[in-house]
């Protein structure tokens, strides 16, 4: 233990030490499969994205705060963002487990931004569990022996003849006493205990037990409290009015006087992204925002539309030239559109700016980079900034980006009060975020029955990394397994993308096209559009071969991990069982986050043009398992997005703008979309976790994809496959 | 301005706003009823799905002049005190919350759903158009068929 506090109704309070995580240099299975020609390992194969996170924050992973009270419970205090990721149960049950306590006798609170955490508090790449796995184990298992020493000197006891369970210690002559009670005793400084560890895995009975969440009960009672909800004194609601066309910035406001005269219109002001209203209800903002006659000086892509974007992408990824020397070329090109992040929460924030300090709330998953952010703007110093994270409604990558934090600081500054900033949805997703359009040539080469080559050139529009996990890798930089000089966005897409299969000489590489839009990272950054498009080029790498899908994946999957992982989904999902017309079977394999994933689903694409997942098999290796109703309900949201994107999903820009602005625009997939049958199957659970928030999208794709292909006999090319525009677009 | 006297959960309310103003922001902005969530404001996603009198409505495009003297129920006022409703039950039976933002509508939709179609089919439930980004559908779809069964007292 480094430090201890005893504050006001804190008793024990305590700021623990935890090893430094380890990274295995290996993390290959010795390749099995002696017919195919292996790869090199990828430099993702030997440290992921996640690790590289993992080690920037490993010199503050002993920061975590856990703290017993008299009443019993304990609370942990997490730097990292819940956002329906789930990682507060799983979290409270990292406590529970060591500290003999049930579950819901433990809360977890999100923490403020704490920039002495330095990396630490980011929430991204799939990590969370990853990172606080041991942490949070070393914390609560020093709680707990803080709390035996304690009771051990109260009792007269030796510690070894007392024993731990939901919350009481007992001695062996029966006396008992409550941790609540201990509280204040196990605080004590001068109290010894000895070397600590947690216990070991096998006697595990909270971890691996399938568990609800520690929200579900006020998130449907609609008791739970995202940024909106919240009581900030005199904080009212604030609506922006913004540019029609992306960046595009303020010229002159010309009806000012005839808006500020309008009902419930309190405050009005020009930010720099755009014009903002304050007002007594929402409603009254949004109408008076709409009522703004604004001219505007123009954005930053004002000429670029989906055919100017595309084209750029397609001449950026470099071509393969003529057919190779020896022989059979596979090709492929494929487009994937820019995708909202859309989460169902509006980008919001809340924001208290006085002269000397701010206060701001909002769901963020970067917090330390927003405080920074809103210290500069405000040109205030950084600990002026109090940054508290509230919990979010949903994200997939989007809060990682404080827009809306600190757009309400501006706002609150220039109208001299507090203010509740909402985006409404078409903003949301016009001037929000999405994730980048990307291009992807592929070639892969087989000849004599065996794979020689197979290389993958993507050319992307640039994707923002400017929320801090930039700032992450390169202070990890020296440590990366890759050639100096890359930057971010290569950095992290060689960190991610690897191929799980020996498919000879394999090359993957990234060329970014700087555009000045609002991209971000989306629910498994790259890999999503590149590992889906190989999973495509798989399947007609096998065909081309003359092989069945599964046994080629068999045959060339590099490790037995992998191939348990497809043959459970096989036979779960009846891999190969007749189909009617118009339906069939596709599969998708995917590795990443040291987690294996395989997507099985049953495709109804009788109409082409409205096809529908009608059944899902999904089978996982995510080695230990936290919380598996956690685990299961990501990977059906990584399939939802699958689906979404896939086949209807996506943006399409025109002369500088999103047209989407609304959920009956922006097809993400509604009930009618869903399989009416999902079954999801976890390997046995062995040695540490593995990343699962992200894993499961680029299999979902992959495999709906191969589906539709078989059931249409049509390559798919174009993501989303089905893409009019069937509406009329909002105005801008 | 004009005064609008309507039940929420119960209880009678009075609040003074423009006959326009739409619900949603009645009762979030001036009622401090935060259960409804806003997700577009155009009766698209359905985040705000609460009961008109008894049936799904969307606060979001229905003025608040038009609930004068009548009864609305958000999900605030769904369960009875402590007592869950059964498809709130369901709901927690199969933890289908995400990031739980969509969920006061999701209740709200499928409580209707099971007033009006008590055994509901796979088609029933296809027919609700809420939007739930997390992709929570499938967890949907199993606690309206769990609710089905608690409420007729399986
Ligand atoms: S907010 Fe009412 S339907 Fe979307
Ligand atoms: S649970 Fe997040 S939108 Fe439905």
């Amino acid at each position: 233990m480094t430090s201890s506090r005893i504050g006001r109704r804190t008793v024990l309070t305590l700021l623990v030490a935890a090893p430094t995580l380890t990274v295995a240099g290996n993390l290959l299975d010795t390749p099995t499969a002696d017919a195919v020609l292996p790869s090199l390992p990828a430099p993702a194969d030997i440290l992921d994205l996640g690790d590289v996170l993992i080690l920037a924050g490993t010199p503050t992973a002993h920061m975590l705060v856990l703290r017993v009270d008299p009443d019993g419970t304990a609370t942990l205090r997490l730097p990292r963002a819940e956002v329906g990721q789930g990682i507060t149960t799983a979290a409270a049950m990292l406590v529970a487990e060591e500290l003999d306590l049930p579950v819901e006798r433990v809360r977890v609170e999100l923490d403020d931004a704490r920039p002495e955490l330095l990396f630490n508090q980011l929430t991204g790449s799939s990590n969370t569990i990853r990172s606080v796995y041991g942490p949070i184990r070393n914390a609560a298992a020093l709680a707990r022996a803080r709390l035996l020493a304690a009771a051990a000197a109260r009792l007269r006891v030796p510690t070894g003849a007392l024993t731990t369970r939901a919350g009481v210690i007992t001695a062996t002559d029966g006396r008992a006493a409550r941790y609540g009670d201990l509280a204040a005793a196990a605080a004590d400084p001068k109290l010894f205990v000895g070397l600590v560890t947690p216990k070991p895995e096998r006697d595990f009975t909270v971890v691996g037990t399938p568990t609800s969440r520690i929200d579900a009960r006020a998130m449907v009672t609609g008791k739970q409290r995202y940024t909106l909800d919240l009581d900030v004194p005199g904080a009212l609601p604030t609506m922006v009015r913004r540019a029609p066309t992306i960046n595009g910035t303020v010229r002159s406001v010309d009806n000012e006087a005839v808006v500020r005269a309008m009902p419930g219109v309190l405050a009005l002001a020009v930010i720099p992204t755009g014009v903002a209203v304050v007002a007594e209800t929402f409603g009254q903002a949004l109408d008076a925002k709409e009522a703004l006659a604004v001219t505007w000086n123009g954005g930053t892509v004002d000429d670029e539309s989906d055919d100017t974007i595309t084209a750029k992408l397609r001449a950026a990824a470099p071509g393969f030239g003529g057919p190779p020397l020896l022989g059979r070329a596979v090709d492929a090109e494929f487009d994937f559109a820019f995708v909202s992040h859309a989460p169902m929460e509006t980008n919001s924030a809340v924001a208290d700016v006085r002269a000397d300090r701010a206060e701001v709330w909002a769901g963020l998953k970067s917090p330390i980079n927003a405080q920074e952010g809103i210290a500069k703007a405000l040109g205030l110093p950084v600990d002026k900034v109090t940054v508290h994270v509230t919990q979010g409604g949903g994200s997939f990558g989007r809060r990682l980006f404080a827009d809306a934090a600190l757009e309400a600081a501006l706002v609150s500054r220039a109208v001299g009060r507090p203010v509740k900033l909402m985006w409404s949805r078409v903003d949301d997703m016009r001037h929000g975020r999405a994730r980048a359009a990307s291009h992807h040539k592929i070639r892969a080469v087989h000849a004599l029955g065996n794979v020689v080559s197979f290389e993958h050139r993507v050319a992307g529009v640039e994707t923002d990394f400017g929320h801090g996990v930039g700032d992450a890798i390169t202070a990890e930089a020296a440590q990366l397994p890759v050639a100096g000089g890359l930057v971010f966005a290569q950095v992290v897409f060689l960190t991610t993308i690897k191929s799980p299969y020996n498919l000879g000489l394999t090359g993957q590489s990234l060329t970014e096209v700087p555009l000045k839009m609002h991209t971000g990272s989306w629910r498994s950054v790259y890999s999503a559009n590149t590992r889906g498009a190989e999973e495509i080029v798989v399947d007609e790498l096998a065909r081309s071969m003359g092989r069945d899908p599964v046994a080629f994946r068999r045959e060339f999957l590099k490790t037995d991990r992998q191939r348990a992982v497809l043959a459970k989904a096989a036979t779960e999902g009846q891999w190969g069982r007749a189909m009617p017309a118009g339906f069939a079977q596709g599969i998708a394999f995917h590795e990443e986050y040291k987690s294996c994933v395989v997507y099985l689903v049953e495709l109804d694409a009788r109409d082409p043009a409205d096809p529908r997942v009608v059944r899902a098999t999904i089978a996982v290796d995510t080695g230990r398992v936290i919380n598996p109703r956690g685990l299961e309900s990501q990977l059906l949201g990584a399939l939802t997005d699958g689906i979404s994107t896939t086949l209807r999903a996506g943006l399409h820009i025109d002369r500088g703008l999103p047209l989407e602005g609304s959920y009956s625009q922006f097809h993400y997939a509604r009930q009618k979309d869903s399989p009416t049958d999902v079954r999801i199957f976890t390997m046995p659970t062995t040695g540490t976790p593995g990343g699962a928030g992200e894993l499961g999208v680029p299999a979902a794709v992959g495999a709906i994809a191969n589906a539709y292909a078989r059931a249409t006999g049509r390559k798919p090319r174009r993501f989303p496959l089905n893409f009019p525009v069937d509406f009329d677009p909002f105005p801008r | 301005m004009p005064q609008h006297t309507f039940t929420v959960n119960g209880k009678t309310v009075t609040v003074e706003a423009p006959a326009d103003l739409p619900t949603l922001w009645a009762l979030r902005d001036k009622l401090g009823v935060t259960g409804p969530k806003y997700g577009c404001g155009i009766d698209v996603c359905k985040a705000c799905t609460s009961h008109l009198d008894g049936e799904a409505f969307n606060p979001c495009v229905t003025p608040v002049s038009e609930v004068a003297g009548r009864s609305v129920t958000t999900i605030e006022g769904l369960a009875d005190g402590e007592l869950l409703h059964p498809v709130q039950q369901a709901w927690l039976e199969q933890d289908v919350a995400q990031c739980g933002y969509c969920q006061p509508g999701q209740i709200m939709a499928a409580v209707a759903l099971l007033r009006r179609t008590p055994t509901p089919t796979d088609a029933d439930i296809d027919a609700i158009e809420n939007v739930c980004r997390c992709g929570s559908y499938f967890r949907v779809r199993q606690a309206i068929k769990r609710a089905a069964e608690l409420m007729r007292g399986a």
